[in-house]
């Protein structure tokens, strides 16, 4: 592989042993933070020099954010976002799981740069090996003296903590998460206040994504130059790409922002798989929409290439389908994921998501519907823009995309009652010739199971 | 009889209790050592959890209600979590599903008969770059194939006739 870790080195080198880290000049920043009384103002200026963005999918950049926070006498908190559930995005596991101390550096600096004393870690229920490595690396740490009261004989104390999510992806949107780590349900909060002024128990708060704050240590070692030497004026540094589906060598790699699509797909994806033509690809997590080849192997790795050739580069989950694909299937298993992830607050959302996934459903048991394409569109107009939180929007864009792109795939479904691409009626079980004329096919209607959006657990095993 | 945490496990959670600034904030944690104790939560353990942590109860159920993480019934020795979601789709957990059934009998949402293994399908596990993924308990199966399926279920119904965990 051609790509070499510059940032993110500690995933090769193992940095969850604080041994290792430390020979690697681990922690070295935090005691020279400390010993030198480096102000926390010339922390943020620093990091917001690097013009290091926000990596759980907004972009939002770091330092500026880390200014929002009122210099009030109300204790202040930083949440570590380790609730990864975007699908196609798995980089910051390899994080937690192989690069802990660094992170853990991370938000040390970064709670000292806005004076907070008490932080969390938010994983994921599901990820129990990357908490347990979490909690075994604190621990080093902690009986190091890099954290605690009064760390290195400074005036300074932070202490960190780890909190478990438990299988629900809207707590990783930011509010959500708060409301969770106050023990409540994940529902996002209407924003303005935004965190940094109102947050976790209505104190200042300040949400950062796992791979935003282990960027941070690299960045005070080497100065804002150094991170400024890749990637281009709006997009700087390197960011990881988690890349999976049909491709020959899926992983997640450090790319520096701006590098050429096409010579990374060739390069280092080595393609897709067996040879296969590529045919669509979602880049940024699931919830972007799709590209085509063409727009795909023309764009630049960085946010604002990705956004010319239409789509967001989000969180960096690239999803590669080969031409064996069937984009139909592919838009019911997301609408699937979005019915079965919304929280449930806003009618839009919570009504719609299961309206779309009814409809695709309904495509896919092969009865055709000629105003189907007018019935799904009314559904996306009712939703976009429409919600509290972007998740209503997040299963628009990718669903819409696809049938606006690929119309031929929908057209054929319909009109032939079977898949364009695997000649076969995937819910073909479910077909119902007594149906009555006036069926509204959206509505919740005649099928073996109800779907129920709030629990997983009823599931029928293979509907295929 | 009524649900209770051992006594190590209380003395854990009123360490983490310790951890947040309001004992509401303890939910989760204590959730989650229910389950590690006894494997599935039910509305007994959670009025008990609203006791320990002196906060109202319906906080307690809302909880166990949202989040599905904790099964609210006994899932089996193994509680098999198979990803759905895309890149697990894109390459084939479709046929692994449809092989589980046939070969060893075991389907979404029932405990098999000798009690071993319960299959749910759930939603993106975040190790999309080594579909097909199966979580079983704790762990991560990755990059899982219609032969690695085989061997897992017959370790893991080896591990169960000896008696090992
Ligand atoms: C539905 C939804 C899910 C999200 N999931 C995650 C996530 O799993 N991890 C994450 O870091 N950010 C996630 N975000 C973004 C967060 O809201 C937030 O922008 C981010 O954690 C801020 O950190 P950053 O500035 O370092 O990117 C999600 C946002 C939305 C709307
Ligand atoms: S958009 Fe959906 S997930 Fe977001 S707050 Fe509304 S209902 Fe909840
Ligand atoms: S899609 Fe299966 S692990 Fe992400």
């Amino acid at each position: 592989m051609a790509l070499e870790k510059h940032v993110f080195k500690g995933i090769d080198l193992g940095f969850k042993d604080i041994r290792t880290y430390e020979e690697h000049g681990g922690y070295e920043t935090w005691k020279r933070v400390l010993k030198d009384k480096i102000s926390p103002e010339e922390v943020t200026k620093i990091v917001k020099d690097s013009g290091l963005r926000g990596r759980g999918g907004a972009g939002f950049p770091a330092g500026l954010k880390w200014s929002f926070v009122p210099k009030i006498d109300k204790p202040k908190y930083l949440l570590c976002n380790c609730d990864e559930s975007e699908p196609g995005t798995f980089k910051d596991r390899e994080i937690v799981e192989k690069s802990t101390h660094q992170l853990i550096e991370g938000m040390l600096l970064a709670a000292y740069a806005f004076g907070s004393n008490t932080s969390y870690v938010y994983l994921r229920g599901e990820f129990v090996k990357g908490w347990k490595q979490v909690e075994a690396s604190l621990a080093e740490a902690r009986a190091a003296g890099y954290i605690g009261e009064n760390i290195l004989g400074s005036d300074v104390t932070h202490h960190i903590w780890t909190h478990r999510g438990a299988g629900a992806y809207i707590c990783g949107e930011e509010t959500a998460l708060i409301e969770s780590l106050e023990g409540k349900r994940g529902h996002p909060r209407i924003k303005p206040p935004f965190p940094a002024v109102e947050g976790f128990y209505r104190n200042p708060t300040v949400v950062n994504n796992v791979e935003t704050l282990t960027a941070v240590p690299k960045i005070l070692e080497n100065g804002a130059d150094w991170y400024r030497q890749w990637g281009t004026e709006k997009s700087t540094g390197t960011k990881l790409w988690s890349c999976c589906g049909h491709i020959t060598n899926p992983g997640v790699y450090e790319v520096p922002m701006g590098y050429p699509m096409k010579k990374f797909f060739e390069e280092e994806l080595g393609g897709c798989w067996n040879g296969n033509k590529l045919k669509a690809v979602i880049p940024g997590g699931s919830s972007v929409p799709a590209m085509t080849p063409d727009e795909f192997l023309a764009c630049n790795m960085d946010y604002e290439s990705v956004a010319e050739h239409g789509s967001m580069l989000g969180s960096g989950g690239m999803i590669v389908m080969d031409e064996t694909t069937c984009l139909v299937e592919v838009s019911e298993v997301l609408a699937h994921f979005y019915m079965h992830e919304s929280c449930g607050q806003c009618t839009p959302c919570r009504e719609g998501t299961g309206w779309v996934y009814r409809i695709i459903k309904d495509i896919e048991t092969g009865m055709p519907q000629p105003d189907t394409k007018d019935l799904l569109f009314s559904v996306f107009e009712e939703i976009f823009g429409n919600t509290i939180c972007p998740l209503g929007d997040s299963i628009v864009m990718p669903i819409k995309s696809l049938i606006e792109k690929w119309p031929e795939e929908f057209e054929y479904y319909l009109r032939e009652g079977k898949s364009k691409i695997t000649g076969k009626t995937r819910f073909a079980h479910l077909k119902n010739p007594d149906r009555p004329d006036n069926y509204r096919r959206g509505e919740p209607y005649n099928y073996p199971k109800t779907e129920d959006w709030t629990t997983s657990f009823n599931r029928v095993a293979h509907e295929g | 009889m009524a649900f209770e945490l051992t006594k190590e496990n209380q003395d854990k959670l009123k360490e983490i209790v310790t951890h947040y600034p309001h004992q509401m904030s303890a939910i989760l944690p204590a959730l989650h050592i229910v389950m590690a104790q006894r494997g599935w939560v039910d509305i007994e353990a959670c009025d008990y959890v609203a006791e320990f942590l002196d906060v109202p109860k319906i906080r307690v159920y809302e909880a166990l209600t949202f989040y599905t993480y904790f099964p609210q019934k006994p899932v089996g020795k193994y509680h098999l979590q198979m990803c759905r979601n895309i890149a697990c789709h894109l390459r084939g957990v479709g046929e692994l599903l449809v092989h589980l059934k046939e070969k060893h009998g075991i389907v979404e949402d029932k405990v098999t008969d000798d009690g071993l293994f319960c299959l749910h399908t759930v939603e993106c596990l975040g190790a999309c770059g080594n579909a097909p993924v199966v979580q079983v308990n704790d762990d991560y199966y990755e990059n899982l194939t219609i032969e690695k399926l085989d061997e897992l279920i017959e370790k893991l119904k080896k591990e169960a006739g000896n008696g090992t965990k």
